[in-house]
């Protein structure tokens, strides 16, 4: 495929240069953070370094961390480092009591977030020419307004369906040719199979590529939508902390994410020492927002275990490459798009008073997450009638997508009936296989 | 006078009906009714047996949830119509049924039905005043 670039400039940017872009920013932000954000400021003051301290990104090892505690604790302006007059958004994580982050932009933030979302669509062929479907969800959630700007910076029209409504989903592609989709890999994966039980052949539907993001996928994956869309399909990976979807995306080599690294610096570190690690080591995925105003998170620890790479690319992109997550280093899980922490479910238990005995199994069946819970009944909650155990459930499962957003099966089981290892029950069984 | 139910809270697994049964059979504890009742997910076994202290015992001491409750039991003729009879008596009187289930006399010309109901006191007397026999925890034991 012949290569276009949305900004070429950056995005086959030589290595020397690039490093003399991220310093220059690096110094303003940590300046601009230091100044604005005295929960930062803090840190960084107990950690003994002063803005001085950091003179290019070289430097950049000696900032602190900020972790998922951070956000928490400086919920919800802790972390902001404009005045609220100046920002003009929020997006925020689906999470929940404790765990919901709030990321706030400026219009400046916005403008570079669509453009890390239109590099991402220009190098799956993307161009005004096109007809981009974008069935994310829109809304707090970061995957429909970030890929919908990124179109419109890119001059595709646009298709703003958001998520679900499969028939209608169907009736745009088909009636107005959309060509590229972005949605969640597993939605793709639904959307092939429903045009396939209309009757559509991959050589029928005008899709010529998709973007797919938000949760964890295969490789085998990936040919099945590929097969069934007859499409390219190419992951794309973000975080709400950061901005949104376009941190990173593939191109048309179609292995591993090339990072916007002129706006997010990743860096790979030992989850345990927090000690920086040469490039082609696994571990911690931290990143560092180099220019975004209202809410520059540095030294971002995402949780994520990944392998940067910069090992030259055919598409010409000088960006570093990052492979697919691997993992996590804490136990969140990814379902339907949704990050679950076990906490959360326990935190339902507690409160609606059960034990916090409990297993959460997650599977994959036809391409969607299966989300179940098993919960101990408890002796006080026993009753000898059927109707008003079925009723304890239903209440469960409805204080649970409450918290969460998703709708779990709750099943009560009796009590030392869930799976222990080593006295402590095995939380979280996941039969997905997705690494 | 109300006699006494055991209920014991089960997953819906093979097995798990002769593993409870298993258990009082070696504890010498007779059976006098059994029924199920089951979703998907999990069963609910309510027993009346002859013993209830002692299956209640060892059934908790195997790791099972138990709760014994009241209910009624009443003695109607083993005939055609008699269970119709007694329920169109509670019906009449606004009494709701939330299950039950039925055992025969091994030699009485009688037929037992455990009833579930809210009220086991005004159950008890409705049926009563309509001619019906209750039936008591020591008549279950002579059974």
């Amino acid at each position: 495929m012949a290569q276009n670039y949305y900004q070429k400039e950056i995005e086959t940017m030589p290595r020397e240069q690039m490093k003399a872009l991220q310093s220059e920013k690096l110094v303003k932000q940590v300046r601009h953070v230091y100044e604005n954000v005295p929960y930062y400021r803090d840190l960084m003051d107990r950690k003994g370094v002063s803005p001085d301290d950091v003179q290019s990104i070289d430097d950049l090892y000696k900032l602190p961390f900020l972790s998922k505690a951070d956000l928490r604790d400086a919920y919800p302006y802790g972390l902001l480092a404009k005045p609220l007059e100046d920002c003009v958004r929020i997006q925020s994580t689906s999470g929940t009591t404790g765990r919901r982050v709030v990321a706030f932009y400026t219009q400046k933030d916005i403008d570079l977030w669509e453009d890390c979302c239109a590099r991402a669509i220009t190098a799956v062929g993307g161009t005004k020419k096109d007809v981009c479907q974008v069935a994310y969800g829109y809304g707090l959630f970061t995957g429909g307004p970030g890929l919908n700007g990124g179109s419109h910076k890119v001059g595709c029209l646009t298709l703003p369906l958001s998520s679900g409504n499969t028939e209608r989903q169907i009736q745009f592609m088909t009636d107005l040719g959309a060509t590229i989709l972005c949605c969640t890999p597993s939605y793709a994966a639904y959307l092939g199979e429903s045009l396939k039980e209309l009757g559509y052949k991959p050589q029928d539907i005008p899709l010529k590529a998709g973007i797919f993001g938000a949760e964890p996928w295969t490789e085998e994956m990936r040919k099945g939508i590929e097969e069934t869309l007859g499409i390219k399909a190419y992951d794309i990976y973000g975080l709400t902390e950061t901005s949104g979807p376009g941190v990173a995306f593939e191109c048309c080599e179609q292995s591993g994410m090339h990072v916007n690294e002129d706006h997010f610096f990743a860096e790979i570190i030992d989850p345990d020492t927090g000690e920086v690690l040469p490039e082609g080591s696994r571990g911690e995925l931290v990143f560092t927002s180099l220019d975004k105003e209202a809410f520059p998170l540095l030294r971002y620890r995402t949780r994520d275990i990944c392998v940067l790479s910069r090992k030259k690319c055919s598409c010409g992109r000088t960006l570093i490459k990052m492979a697919k997550p691997m993992g996590r280093t804490d136990d969140m899980l990814i379902i339907r798009g949704v990050n679950v922490f076990p906490s959360q479910i326990e935190a339902v238990l507690l409160k609606e008073g059960y034990e916090p005995n409990y297993q959460i199994v997650v599977d994959r069946v036809k391409n969607n997450d299966t989300f179940d819970v098993n919960v101990e009944m408890t002796p006080e909650r026993f009753t000898d009638k059927v109707s008003e155990i079925m009723a304890m459930e239903r209440s469960l499962a409805g204080a649970i997508k409450t918290m969460l957003g998703i709708n779990p099966a709750v099943h009560l089981v009796p009590p030392k009936t869930i799976e222990r290892s080593e006295g402590k029950a095995k939380r979280v069984i996941d039969k997905r296989k997705l690494i | 006078m109300a006699i006494k139910q055991l209920t014991v809270f089960v997953q819906n697994q093979k097995g798990t009906v002769v593993s409870v049964t298993d258990i009082l059979a070696k504890n010498n504890i007779n059976l006098r009714a059994l029924s199920i009742a089951e979703t998907q997910d999990f069963g609910i076994l309510r027993l009346i047996v002859n013993d209830e202290k002692t299956a209640e015992r060892v059934l908790s001491e195997n790791g099972y949830l138990i709760k014994v409750i009241d209910v009624v039991g009443v003695k109607i003729g083993d005939a055609p119509g008699k269970l119709t009879e007694a329920l169109a008596v509670l019906d009449r009187a606004g009494i709701n049924v939330e299950y039950l289930y039925a055992f025969m006399a091994r030699t009485e010309k009688h037929a037992y039905v455990v009833l579930r109901v809210e009220d086991n006191a005004v159950a008890e007397a409705t049926l009563t005043a309509a001619g019906f026999h209750m039936i008591s925890e020591a008549d279950i034991n002579k059974l």
